[in-house]
């Protein structure tokens, strides 16, 4: 097996940022390189498997049932006293099989014309300078150089290609969600086309358990709590089963599987010469439902389509490359932005904080707040609780 | 340093994304510690959603 010693393009990682990347660069004509440290694209999973049918329009993903398993029509929301909002949404999403969409997704960009690598590691950057001139690799055909103009780091959470390079990804400790899921099967459970979310400090500190049903009686069920706390995810989720034998008193776990899911603000600097870093690795994620797939991709599309321009111009300069950044905070950044301010606003609030505004607030207007939408009319609507509504003023607009 | 419990551990690497001195990796199923790096912080430690992380200080990298 050749491994290329000179490229466009290489992409550290095969998740759905980096295959969605190499997708676009070799469609665009670039030789293209994907290295991907393990030896099965797709797992294990790091996800609760929720995708939005918005992402796959976003991100021209033709949807396919081998992956698409189950059809949601919106979600049911639990408060920490058990009180149930029922919120039906127009926007359709799906819960997909992570192990067989990853894999579409690098088929997609192998069919594209990009080559990939399994098994293969990038371990640092090759640097001139300031510039990043490639990648050092240890394959199963042996360790390479490969120099590339640009690289695009999509190398998840644990992100060695961008710190190699001297970017800072390291997760701050305190802006980061311990998640923890079981996939179960014999559950029983009401709405079965809806997601299910259950908040509480008791249930799940700072995050929320979920169950995302997968079609008939199968589910995720996980949960995501704060990255620092004495007690584990695991055992949280542990007691919440056990909490609930309506739901799981007969079910069998079929896997398990967990991860770290950066809740903080995105990386302010996700680019230098030669180099982008997109998804999880740049933490380009949802900091309230902490998903980040369509974030990826989007961000790997624009990542491949700014390479382009850079290589026609021979400018993969670090001025060049910022228009990446600029492109993708106008589409996305400043809205996660907005989304960590609610975050942060509602991690504040006790149990009956949250009870009295389940009271109050219409579930579409929760969802517009959790999209960073309608902070004003939001405070407007809360001011019967002039203590929370200040809060939410003081950090929401 | 660190020990890993191979028993607990889910190899999420979530754990190598919030070690602020970089000592840890992820290869396939296998967590490894640079003991040269690692300065005993607790953070992976308290962030692991399994219990599978022990801080042992002054220990060798411990992987049982």
């Amino acid at each position: 097996m050749q491994i290329p010693e000179q490229v466009d393009v290489v992409v550290v990682g095969a998740g759905p940022g980096g295959s969605r990347a190499a997708r676009e660069a070799a469609s665009l004509g670039l030789k293209t390189v994907v290295f991907e440290k393990r030896q099965e694209v797709g797992a294990p999973v790091r996800c609760g498997e929720g995708l939005g049918e918005a992402w796959m329009r976003i991100n021209d993903i033709k949807l396919d049932r081998s992956w698409a398993k189950q059809e949601m029509h919106g979600a049911v929301v639990y408060s920490p006293s058990g009180k149930k909002i029922v919120i039906p949404t127009e926007n359709k999403g799906w819960i997909i099989d992570r192990k067989v969409f990853d894999k579409q997704m690098a088929i997609d960009a192998g069919r594209a014309g990009a080559r990939i690598f399994v098994k293969s590691t990038v371990y640092e950057v090759i640097k001139e300078g300031d510039i990043v001139k490639g990648v050092r690799v240890r394959t199963p055909y042996g360790s390479f150089d490969v120099e590339a103009k640009v690289v695009i780091a999509a190398d998840g959470v644990e992100s060695q290609t961008a710190r190699s390079a001297g970017i800072n990804t390291v997760n701050n400790a305190h802006e980061v969600d311990s998640g923890f899921q079981y996939e179960m099967v014999n559950i029983k459970f009401e709405h079965p086309d809806m997601i299910h979310l259950y908040f509480g400090n008791e249930i799940a500190p700072r995050g929320y358990v979920w169950i995302f049903p997968k079609g008939d009686d199968i589910a995720n069920v996980g949960i995501g709590i704060i990255g620092q706390h004495e007690k584990t995810a695991k055992e949280f989720l542990d007691a919440f089963i056990e909490g609930h034998p309506e739901m799981f008193g007969e079910a069998a776990i079929v896997e398990m599987n967990g991860g770290c899911i950066p809740v903080g603000a995105p990386l302010s600097k996700p680019y230098m010469s030669g180099l982008m870093v997109i998804g999880d690795a740049a933490h380009m994620v949802n900091p309230i439902h902490g998903g980040g797939m369509g974030t990826s991709m989007e961000a790997g599309i624009i990542a491949a389509r700014t390479a382009k321009k850079a290589i026609d111009a021979g400018d993969v300069s670090e001025k060049f490359l910022k228009q990446f950044y600029d492109e993708w905070m106008e589409k996305r950044g400043k809205q996660l932005l907005q989304v960590l301010k609610v975050r942060r606003f509602f991690e504040k609030l006790s149990d009956s904080d949250l009870e009295k505004l389940a009271d109050m607030v219409t579930p579409e207007l929760l969802l517009d707040i959790a999209d960073g939408r309608k902070a004003k009319t939001f405070i407007k609507i809360i001011s019967k609780a002039p203590k929370i509504a200040m809060l939410a003023a003081k950090e929401l607009l | 340093m660190i020990k890993v419990d191979r028993e607990k551990c889910i190899y999420c690497g979530g754990c190598v994304s919030v070690c602020p001195v970089n000592a840890l990796t992820l290869l396939e199923t296998r967590i490894d510690c640079d003991a040269k790096k690692c300065i005993n912080c607790g953070i992976c430690e308290r962030f692991c959603p399994v219990g599978a992380i022990k801080v042992i200080k002054g220990g060798e990298n411990a992987d049982s």
